[in-house]
């Protein structure tokens, strides 16, 4: 961050304000009596949190803060919100001196190890060091892929990601198994007159029928660009489940489940996961390892292909299709997680409303 | 002549940082939320619009400038069409604007 | 210089937490955090094209249509206390439904 800020003081200076914006935050979260006000000063926080993560120049950890802090959460929080009472039950202060203790315990002791860190950048660093220095040395060599960090996550650590993407997976299981995984069907769903005098603005209609394209767009652009910059499977799908949330937003839930009916979200929720999972065996069959993308084409047909422009000629083109299609497995899994999860709740919202009203 | 194009991207930069205060000045002492919005969506247009014009001063041509003009127009597209339905729904639920007159109340106050 | 517009940036952004947590009403609340996030994206141009690196605005993409959608899940919220119903006809050329 040289360039932009003159000197380390000034540096300083800035994550200072930063972080002073954050504390904050906290503090007015703390304060903070509404589930809606919480949930909007959370909104501002992971914002915050991101901007600061990118001045640390981490832009595939802001990208995600931003689209899964700001974006999913907000809505899932909204979501909950809306099936709970409006008003946090103020705490008595007898119950406070537990959890203040805890959480002072804890920022005693986080206080105490913070002078034994590494210093911030330093190359010396154990992470820094080892293995983090292994994955940048041999990155170009192994796999080719200008980001480092897609490299480590969809290829040398292909197996741990599979592994998350399944826990994305059972995760939105869980949440549908808790809010009762049955979803009412479009047709049944009632149909609140009151509201028809509203459902005509056209100034959200033009406006969502533009930006629902260029995000899906978009989300298949940081699928497919994951691999050179900031981006990949997991914010690909946020950012496609949040163009279908846009369009339930404001044409209605009922109109998306026209659209994209329950079973086929949820279908493509395993269907992501097994998708992962067949390229790790696509892989075993063709005489290597799971995962491991070099076997995925046979070598008469790489060496058909033109040899890259990046360096290590056309021996990368196993990885390269390797990661893209996992890539894609995860965005399926995470994109549908996140919408089933948004039918789940808009759809209970709507069943409760009707028990109420029969 | 490129350092004056350069200046002059400063100038507009420093403009856009100038109105987005000025802007945020205006929803802190604004009497209403409708003044509040037409406070903070005017500003933020016009800074967003100010900045995209003096990076682009700036930087020159770039990919990087297409990026930056994309989310230029992804701000002039969601800003006003967020603050016109803020404003929408805060009219819908029973909000009204505060008059400048207090002797000649609007009829339909509630 | 670009330290004072980042800067700038920062102060405004303080200002509208200041208005999110005075309110009154619940329009002022999701109006500030929506020109909290406009801030955001137009500080991430700024900075991405400081040091010159393209991916961040990558992340101002992002941040700009997140924003955008959830400003009107918390309006959505607040107005009709439902996620579910629409806010708009999707076809605007369809019989309108009797009432």
């Amino acid at each position: 961050m040289s360039l932009l800020l003159a000197s380390p003081e000034l540096e300083l200076v800035f994550s200072a304000l930063l972080l002073t914006l954050v504390a904050g935050l906290v503090v007015a979260l703390l304060a903070a009596r509404s589930v809606l006000t919480c949930i909007l000063l959370m909104s501002a926080f992971s914002l915050t949190m991101a901007l600061w993560l990118m001045t640390m120049d981490a832009p595939d950890v802001a990208f995600t803060e931003a689209s899964v802090g700001a974006g999913v959460s907000t809505m899932i929080l909204l979501g909950a919100a809306l099936s709970s009472t409006d008003v946090i039950p103020s705490l008595r202060p007898g119950r406070l001196w537990f959890p203040a203790v805890a959480c002072l315990a804890a920022f005693i002791g986080m206080a105490l190890i913070v002078p034994d860190l590494p210093v911030f950048g330093d190359p010396g660093s154990p992470p820094s060091a080892y293995v983090g220095r292994l994955y940048l040395e041999q990155t170009p060599h192994d796999i080719g892929a200008p980001n480092v960090v897609t490299a480590v996550l969809a290829s040398y650590r292909g197996f741990d990601t599979l592994g998350e993407t399944t826990v994305i997976f059972a995760a939105g299981v869980g949440v549908l198994l808790l809010l009762g995984g049955q979803v009412r069907s479009p047709d049944a769903a009632p149909e609140d007159v009151s509201l028809r005098a509203s459902a005509g603005s056209p100034v959200l209609s033009v406006a969502a029928r533009l930006l629902i394209p260029i995000i899906c767009l978009y989300a298949f652009y940081v699928l497919a660009h994951g691999e050179f910059g900031a981006g990949g499977g997991f914010q690909a799908g946020v950012i496609l489940a949040a163009a279908l949330i846009l369009h339930a937003l404001v044409f209605g839930v009922r109109e998306t489940m026209k659209a994209l009916p329950v079973g086929v979200v949820r279908a493509c929720a395993a269907l992501g996961v097994l998708g992962y999972a067949a390229v790790g065996f696509l892989a075993i069959l063709n005489g290597g390892r799971f995962l491991d993308y070099d076997a995925l084409l046979s070598p008469v047909f790489e060496a058909g292909l033109p040899s890259s422009h990046l360096a290590g000629g056309h021996h990368h083109w196993g990885q390269r299709i390797g990661i893209l299609a996992i890539e894609t497995g995860v965005m399926l899994a995470v994109a549908s997680t996140m919408t089933a999860i948004f039918y789940a709740f808009t759809g209970r919202v709507s069943r409760s409303d009707a028990a109420g009203a029969s | 002549m490129a350092e004056a194009i350069g200046w002059i991207g400063a100038v507009l930069v420093i403009a856009a940082v100038g109105l987005s205060i000025a802007g945020a000045v205006g929803v802190l002492r604004f009497p209403d939320v409708y003044t509040r919005i037409h406070a903070a969506s005017i500003t933020d247009t016009g800074a967003a619009s100010l900045m995209t014009l003096g990076l682009l001063l700036m930087a020159g041509f770039s990919p990087a400038a297409i990026k930056l003009c994309i989310v230029w127009v992804f701000i002039m597209l969601t800003s006003p069409a967020a603050a016109h339905a803020l404003a929408g729904a805060a009219f819908g639920s029973g909000h009204r604007p505060v008059l400048a007159d207090p002797r000649q109340p609007s009829e339909d106050e509630a | 210089m670009l330290a004072g517009g980042v800067a700038g940036l920062l102060v405004a952004m303080g200002l509208m937490i200041v208005r999110l947590l005075r309110g009154p009403t619940a329009y002022d609340r999701v109006l500030a955090v929506n020109s909290f996030g406009t801030k955001t994206v137009l500080m991430i141009a700024l900075m991405g094209f400081a040091v010159g690196r393209p991916d961040f605005l990558d992340v101002a993409i992002v941040y700009a249509l997140i924003n955008f959608i959830s400003t009107i899940a918390l309006m959505k919220v607040f107005r009709l206390r439902s996620l579910a119903e629409p806010l708009a006809r999707l076809s605007i050329s369809r019989e309108a439904p009797d009432g």
